[in-house]
């Protein structure tokens, strides 16, 4: 099944182009991996896809699910089953975790949540991430460190169950320990559903394999290929694909 | 409510009013015959209305306040204002003999079922006096005095003449006289030594006529080491014309007791609400005072604590939210006289469709006050360009060895911020109504909890039809 396709997809911000042509079309079950170098248009991609009102898409289309998202507002967006992983997740001081994830899980499986049902759940996902339970009083990324910012976007992950997961630099500011439990929640979602996997580095690679890496430069996608191509773009940089 | 006079005020949820049923309705306007008028159908000691009188008269010689917002203090029409309006001929004891319109309003405003639920005790305050007012049975054997103001002084007048005008005097400002003058109502409380009001007490205001002013008066005494919470909220309906709210609170707190006075202020947006509250704290002594101002067309309020005994503490925590055409100017004084007395102060606004809100705050540290201790915090959070927040801080320390710190800042919702909780599945309004009552939620915490959840509601439904 198709969950994601991009066609020729073109992007602005102020009028500066900085996606340039992109098409990818991502099915369930299947993890992307797009690499490049910073400034190369890697998080425009995940955000314009997300909704972000700063981007201006001067041409081409993004299809979710089957149909085009022209005029789906940001929510409309996350309650039909898309999620994207914050680079930077901004903090939200006054609002507790506990209290911010179950509205959310109500908002976007458009139900009331049973107390205790949802409960388990969160206790059930938060043990796989190996976290504390304190978390739930802290108000939403307010002084997080930057592995904590990274478990809890993962954490709200595992709760919306999305048909389509896009990753902007998940694995950035995270140690050993947090990659490893941060990796084994992003392979759980990656089983149904499209996941797209935006990095620097082939460390998350070596803990979620992906199917497709494409290496991506100036705002268009120069080559796509295995896991083999992570790997050899973690070995040569990117040089070589600019010829 | 009619559609100009809804779209001019949103969607007050408490702007519904009940036909007026007067027994006893005074002329519009004031004078030393109202005054003495009014006492006189109270049948009030003598001093009692020697000092209403003394206080009129100082009403009209003190100008206006030229400072806060002059355009607005200046367009109240004293001649257009009821001052005495008795809707009931008694204070009831029991819920069921509250006349059935007085009733209806305050089971529209959730009072009965709030008691049963969390109170030690209620009083409902509808126009100028008291229609309603219990205490739980253990605190009244506990020797706790809980009354309306009026019946306070019938019943305990060596008490109030002891205190009343102690804290704030009539000459203290304009708004000050005027209530002394004229005051009806309010809330008299006594906690003697060492006992613990578990359960917060409650009164709740209530203005219902046009034109109408409410005067009520408050006294709270805690005896050493005694504690109580005592917590107010104020609503009326919309008119075209204005009401005014002009209140004094009293609060003393002996050595070693505390005191806690919250208020959830939603008066509509045609109430002036200018009042005065102050503390005086002796030595160990607490006094809290938690201030949310939502509603009102002008709120002018400053929660005051005088610290005056060794140790003694003092917390503000207010908020203000201004909306259209609001102007909250609000904020704290705290007054160190005494070797390391303590203060909290925090404020927090929020500006919105061109309302403005100011804080304006005076902290004085005396030559005597030695090892003091001060933190001020101002955090204004402005929803769109049109509005405004003004910070009106004033220091006066005479004293080096104080410690004293000061932030303030504002800041608008960012973009990052909405993107962030509308990728979470929250529309725009949701996300605005979230990262509201997350700014707030300092404030919120310190409600109870029926109060929290109220505001809360309220800020929502302020957000929504927000975004244009």
């Amino acid at each position: 099944m198709e969950v994601l396709k991009i066609n020729d997809l073109h992007v602005s911000v102020d009028e500066t182009p900085i996606i340039k042509g992109i098409s990818i079309t991502i099915n369930k079950g299947e993890i992307h991996a797009i690499m490049g170098r910073n400034g190369a248009g890697k998080s425009t991609l995940a955000n314009v896809v997300m909704g972000h009102p700063a981007y201006e898409i001067t041409s081409g289309d993004i299809v979710f699910l089957g149909k085009p998202l022209d005029d789906y507002e940001v929510y409309e967006r996350a309650r039909s089953g898309m999620f994207l992983s914050f680079q930077y997740p901004p903090s939200i001081p006054g609002v507790q975790v506990g209290n911010f994830l179950k509205k959310s899980v109500a908002s976007v499986r458009d139900q009331q949540l049973k107390a205790r049902e949802f409960r388990k759940e969160l206790n059930a996902a938060m043990e796989q991430l190996e976290m504390d339970k304190s978390f739930l009083s802290r108000y939403v990324n307010d002084g997080f460190s930057g592995g904590e910012k990274k478990r809890l976007e993962t954490l709200q992950m595992l709760l919306l169950k999305p048909q389509l997961a896009l990753l902007d630099e998940t694995d950035s500011g995270l140690d050993i320990d947090a990659l490893r439990v941060v990796s084994k929640g992003i392979n759980e979602i990656a089983k149904d559903s499209g996941c797209l996997v935006i990095t620097h580095y082939q460390r998350l690679l070596d803990l979620v394999k992906p199917d497709y890496v494409h290496a991506m430069i100036d705002g268009k996608i120069v080559m796509t290929g295995g896991p083999e191509l992570a790997l050899k773009l973690e070995e040569n940089g990117y040089d070589w694909l600019e010829a | 409510m009619s559609e100009q006079a809804h779209e001019a005020v949103g969607d007050y949820r408490y702007g519904f009013h009940d036909p007026e049923q007067a027994t006893i309705r005074f002329d519009k306007g004031l004078s030393e015959q109202v005054v003495r008028d009014i006492s006189e159908l109270k049948n009030e000691p003598e001093w009692m209305t020697e000092i209403r009188v003394k206080a009129y008269h100082h009403f009209i010689e003190r100008p206006m306040p030229k400072w806060g917002n002059c355009n607005m203090l200046d367009s109240i029409n004293f001649e257009n204002v009821t001052y005495f309006l008795r809707s009931s001929n008694k204070t009831e004891k029991d819920w069921d003999d509250v006349p059935e319109d007085i009733k209806n309003t305050f089971e529209r405003l959730g009072i009965p079922e709030a008691e049963q639920k969390w109170l030690g005790g209620v009083t409902a305050q509808y126009e100028s006096e008291a229609v309603y007012h219990s205490i739980r049975e253990d605190l009244e054997q506990q020797g706790v005095l809980f009354f309306d103001m009026d019946t306070g002084l019938k019943e305990h007048p060596e008490i109030v003449k002891k205190y009343f005008c102690s804290v704030v005097p009539y000459t203290d400002n304009k708004f000050a006289a005027l209530n002394t003058a004229v005051w009806s109502g309010g809330s008299f409380i006594y906690v003697p030594k060492n006992v613990h009001v578990e359960m917060p007490v409650q009164a709740y205001f209530r203005i219902n006529a046009k034109n109408m002013g409410q005067f009520e008066r408050t006294l709270i005494i805690a005896d050493e080491g005694s504690s109580i919470h005592y917590v107010e909220g104020c609503t009326a309906p919309t008119y075209s014309t204005d009401s005014l709210h002009s209140a004094v609170v009293e609060l003393i707190a002996m050595d070693n007791a505390k005191i806690r006075y919250s208020t959830v202020q939603n008066w509509s947006a045609n109430v002036y609400n200018l009042v005065t509250k102050r503390g005086i704290a002796h030595a160990n002594s607490v006094i809290e005072w938690v201030d949310g101002n939502i509603g009102s067309k002008l709120t002018m309020k400053y929660p005051s604590v005088i610290l005056k005994g060794e140790g003694a503490h003092a917390e503000v925590i207010s908020v203000a939210y201004a909306g259209e055409g609001q102007h909250q100017d609000a904020g704290a004084k705290v007054h160190h006289l005494a070797p390391r007395t303590t203060s909290n102060i925090l404020s927090k606004s929020i500006s919105k469709n061109g309302g403005r809100s100011s804080y304006r705050g005076m902290l004085q540290v005396t030559p005597k006050a030695e090892g003091c201790r001060s933190k001020i915090v101002c955090d204004a959070l402005m929803l769109d360009d049109s509005s405004r927040s003004d910070t009106y801080p004033t220091m006066e320390v005479g004293n080096s060895t104080a410690d004293l710190e000061h932030e303030a800042s504002v800041s608008k919702i960012s973009g990052d911020q909405l993107f962030y909780l509308m990728s979470r599945g929250f529309s725009e309004e949701e996300a605005m109504g979230m990262i509201v009552n997350g700014f707030f939620e300092p404030f919120t915490r310190e409600l109870p909890m029926e109060y929290a959840v109220e505001l809360n509601k309220l800020l929502e439904l302020e957000m929504e039809g927000s975004i244009g």
